[in-house]
């Protein structure tokens, strides 16, 4: 793993969408660092203008400047600005407009305590049946045998291998308790939640081997919750498939 | 301290079961401080295993039981006690116990030129139910399996198969719950009922303002965690699956229970006592740092209206904000961009008091004394602690910081180097109303100094880690490969946090030093304007030698009538 993705600034970035998110992050902090200086530089100034001393008095006088109302205004005016051209857009493009079916990959990702299993479909498309029945440390997704379209279902524990410039349709969630799905490097994190099938998708834009790790507390073992995220070019993505293809 | 319970009564009356409120006041305090103390403690215990991941503590890891520390070296379970109980006790049984228990208590009344609380026995009784509840918490670390260790949070399931530490923190919490409320209902009652003849509420000092919307907040905010708590409880003990759903595998094995709860639904109920709490933590602050500023400027507030409407309006708007700590819930566009609008809106109001505080010093003759300085870097901090709170309240930005280290920094800079610094500057203001004695300017800017440079020694880089991703909770901070490249950071914030517990020293001795040494002191050593400056120090049972009758509004400093520079709102003619 290559250790120069992260510094101590944002880690590099190699998602199709991270970009707006880093843009916004960064005109954020620009923003907080103008406000916070011009605010301080005042706030100094004054305490040292001000200061008791002998031959200084205090005036009697309450709302010296209209100022200050301008500032505000302005302050609220940015925030909204931020909100629509921003916030609001990039969640809905994350996290609401999923690209087509047909032209994704489908995987599910269910975590426990403290592992991620990861299944793919397998060459039908179709995920095979799962059943809390079955679930056991052979079977930790607990696929139906029965189940034709289970047949040829790949699974893995804490390996997550994609294609690069594909695409990848997540549904995230758990067995037992909260999780938090996290792929630094892609900009994603999602809370995979017992009870629920939540949909998430990313596309990766560079190959390379990356950490997913769980963001939400999980139990003792909740630090060391960490899998691999492996962005393949398509023809070795597609050689990995078939090796980890049930024979 | 002699002076302030009926005299008539025995020890055990007047200081142990007082329903006097500077009593009470003060018990709240002493405890507040001893908890925030604690808590401090396990934060310093965190810091080591932070830094220096996997190593035996020096000098005192052998203090600690096997289940605890393994010859000296932290264990995971221990590790996620000490988050769990750091987070709150700071919050639970320091911060808000001392800021509303003890300011609220003791000087309250006063400012109002009230004798004692509107109900004296609730009192009380919010006082030892407090007490009760701080002794559940801490006695939760002694309990097999130790204290609770799913986060202050507490979110479900994991709570609910967590060890017993956590039903001891459930029933802990329930107490602490109850305390609050009787105090709350007990403060606006005072309010509304006890003013002094001629103290209207436009007359109120910001203080008084701040606990009212204060009060309102907790009265409102708290009962929806008491069911929810009560639910949790059922879940963990009667096997009910209030936050359960159906169909759970725990270490390989089907969870015997019957379902069809969600999880999601505990998040809900806590955030929304939890957002209120924040401004609980807050808003106090806030008051304090206004009587501070006024006191201390030698002139009047820049805006009074200004502060208590936005105090109002603030009050109203946090119970509405309450999901943006859950946008990674799987949250819709349109439920993200509602929660995103108000927290846009519920910053308004927090700048505007910023604001009116930092332009209140223009145009004074400002005295740098020990509470004015606390109250001064106040402003700062809790700017940058609202600061970082937009990325945070913005969606799409809080995906990448969502649960990281800036979310850390980010509190930590409205509640410690923010409010914990208003409670100071309280603490050095009326340390003379409360015991007749000063405190030592010199300690106090011994103190002042290093805590102000060592808390942004903390809490700064911790900002710079959550911008590297680096995730909170984590026992070992070198798992992940992006946390690694950070790791010089903890080593930073950890040896800060060290010295920042030394730089406690000198308050310590100051605070009990001058309890018996301190410069003897009248009832107005500040010059202040407010009422509780006309009751003798310290204010003897009942408070005032004869009840006070108001004249004006509470900042009436250097006006061009008084030539003594201040004009206090029970005189009735300038001096």
């Amino acid at each position: 793993m290559d250790k120069n993705y992260y510094g101590w600034g944002l880690p590099v970035d190699i998602s199709a969408h991270g970009s707006q998110i880093d843009q916004l992050i960064i005109i954020l902090h620009l923003a907080m660092a103008a406000l916070f200086i011009g605010w301080s530089v005042f706030l100094v100034y004054t305490l040292i203008r001000f200061r008791a001393r002998s031959g200084h008095e205090a005036v009697h006088e309450t709302r010296h400047f209209k100022a200050p109302t301008f500032v505000e205004v302005l302050v609220a005016l940015f925030e909204f600005f931020l909100l629509a051209a921003f916030a609001t857009p990039i969640w809905l493009s994350v996290r609401q407009e999923f690209p087509p079916d047909d032209k994704a990959l489908h995987v599910r990702v269910v975590a426990q305590q403290f592992a991620w299993n990861i299944h793919y479909p397998g060459e039908d498309g179709i995920f095979g049946r799962t059943d809390p029945r079955w679930m056991g440390s052979a079977n930790p997704l607990g696929l139906d045998g029965s189940d034709p379209a289970a047949k040829d279902d790949i699974t893995t524990v804490n390996q997550l291998h994609v294609p690069v410039d594909t695409p990848v349709i997540v549904r995230l969630s758990s067995k037992d308790v909260i999780h938090s799905f996290t792929i630094p490097v892609m900009r994603v994190k999602q809370d995979a939640i017992p009870g629920e099938s939540i949909p998430l998708w990313f596309e990766a834009k560079k190959t390379g081997e990356f950490e997913i790790a769980c963001a939400q507390l999980c139990g003792i073992g909740h630090y060391r919750m960490r899998g691999f995220f492996t962005v393949d070019s398509k023809e070795k993505f597609g050689e990995w498939l078939k090796a980890e293809a049930p024979q | 301290m002699s002076g302030h319970a009926d005299p008539g009564l025995p020890f055990w009356r007047k200081y142990i079961f007082s329903t006097d409120h500077k009593v009470i006041g003060v018990q709240y305090a002493v405890t507040g401080l001893l908890f925030l103390l604690f808590g401090f403690g396990l934060a310093t215990l965190i810091r080591w295993q932070l830094a220096y991941p996997g190593q035996p503590l020096p000098l005192i890891g052998g203090w600690f039981a096997e289940s605890q520390m393994l010859g000296g070296i932290m264990l995971p379970e221990f590790y996620y006690q000490l988050g769990a109980m750091h987070g709150t006790i700071m919050v639970f049984l320091g911060v808000v116990p001392l800021a509303v228990g003890g300011f609220g208590n003791f000087v309250l009344p006063l400012q109002i030129g009230a004798p004692d609380m509107a109900f004296p026995k609730l009192n009380l009784m919010s006082y030892w139910l407090y007490f009760i509840g701080g002794v559940i918490m801490f006695a939760s670390f002694f309990v097999p399996g130790g204290a609770a260790q799913s986060g202050w949070t507490s979110y479900p399931p994991l709570s609910v198969i967590a060890s017993d530490g956590q039903t001891w923190w459930l029933i802990g919490m329930a107490f602490l719950i109850n305390s609050s409320l009787l105090g709350s209902v007990n403060f606006i009652v005072t309010i509304v009922q006890l003013r002094a003849d001629g103290l209207s509420f436009g007359r109120l000092p910001f203080f008084v303002w701040a606990q009212f919307v204060t009060a309102f907040l907790l009265l409102l905010a708290f009962p929806p965690l008491e069911a929810a708590a009560v639910l949790q409880l059922m879940d963990r003990l009667a096997h009910t699956s209030f936050f359960m759903p159906s169909g759970l595998v725990i270490n390989d094995a089907v969870v015997n229970i019957s379902g069809g709860g969600n999880a999601v639904l505990w998040q809900h109920l806590f955030w929304f006592l939890a957002h209120p709490e924040v401004y609980v933590l807050v808003l106090p602050a806030m008051g304090i740092v206004a009587e501070v500023i006024a006191c201390n400027t030698r002139k009047p507030l820049y805006s009074y209206k200004g502060l208590v409407l936005s105090a109002v309006f603030i009050g109203f708007m946090s119970f509405i904000v309450w999901a943006h700590h859950m946008f990674l819930t799987n949250m819709g566009t349109v439920m993200s961009t509602f929660f995103q609008v108000t927290t846009m809106i519920i910053s308004i109001p927090s700048v505007v008091i910023l604001t009116v505080l930092v332009l209140s010093l223009w145009g004074g003759a400002i005295r740098f004394n020990t509470p004015m300085l606390f109250a001064i870097a106040f402003l700062p901090m809790f700017g940058m602690g609202g600061l970082t709170g937009l990325p945070l309240g913005l969606a799409a930005s809080d995906i990448h910081l969502h649960d990281t280290y800036y979310v850390i920094g980010h509190f930590h800079y409205v509640v410690a180097p923010g409010t914990i610094f208003a409670l100071f500057a309280g603490i050095y203001h009326w340390f003379p109303k409360v015991t007749g004695r000063r405190m030592s300017e010199t300690l106090g800017k011994i103190h002042f100094v290093p805590s102000f440079i060592l808390m942004n020694c903390i809490f700064f880089p911790m900002l710079m880690q959550g911008l590297a991703g680096v995730l909170r909770r984590m026992y070992d901070p070198l798992q992940y490969a992006h946390a690694q490249a950070a790791q010089p950071l903890n080593v930073f914030a950890s040896a800060a946090a060290w010295l920042l517990a030394l730089a406690q020293i000198p308050f310590i001795l100051n605070f009990f030093g001058s309890l018996f040494w301190g410069r003897k002191t009248g009832e107005n050593p500040w010059e202040a304007t407010t009422l509780e400056w006309a009751a003798p120090s310290p204010p003897p049972h009942g408070n005032f030698l004869e009840a006070p009758h108001v004249y004006r509004g509470p900042y009436e400093y250097s006006p061009p009538q008084a030539k003594s520079g201040f004009w206090p709102q029970h005189v009735k003619d300038p001096r």
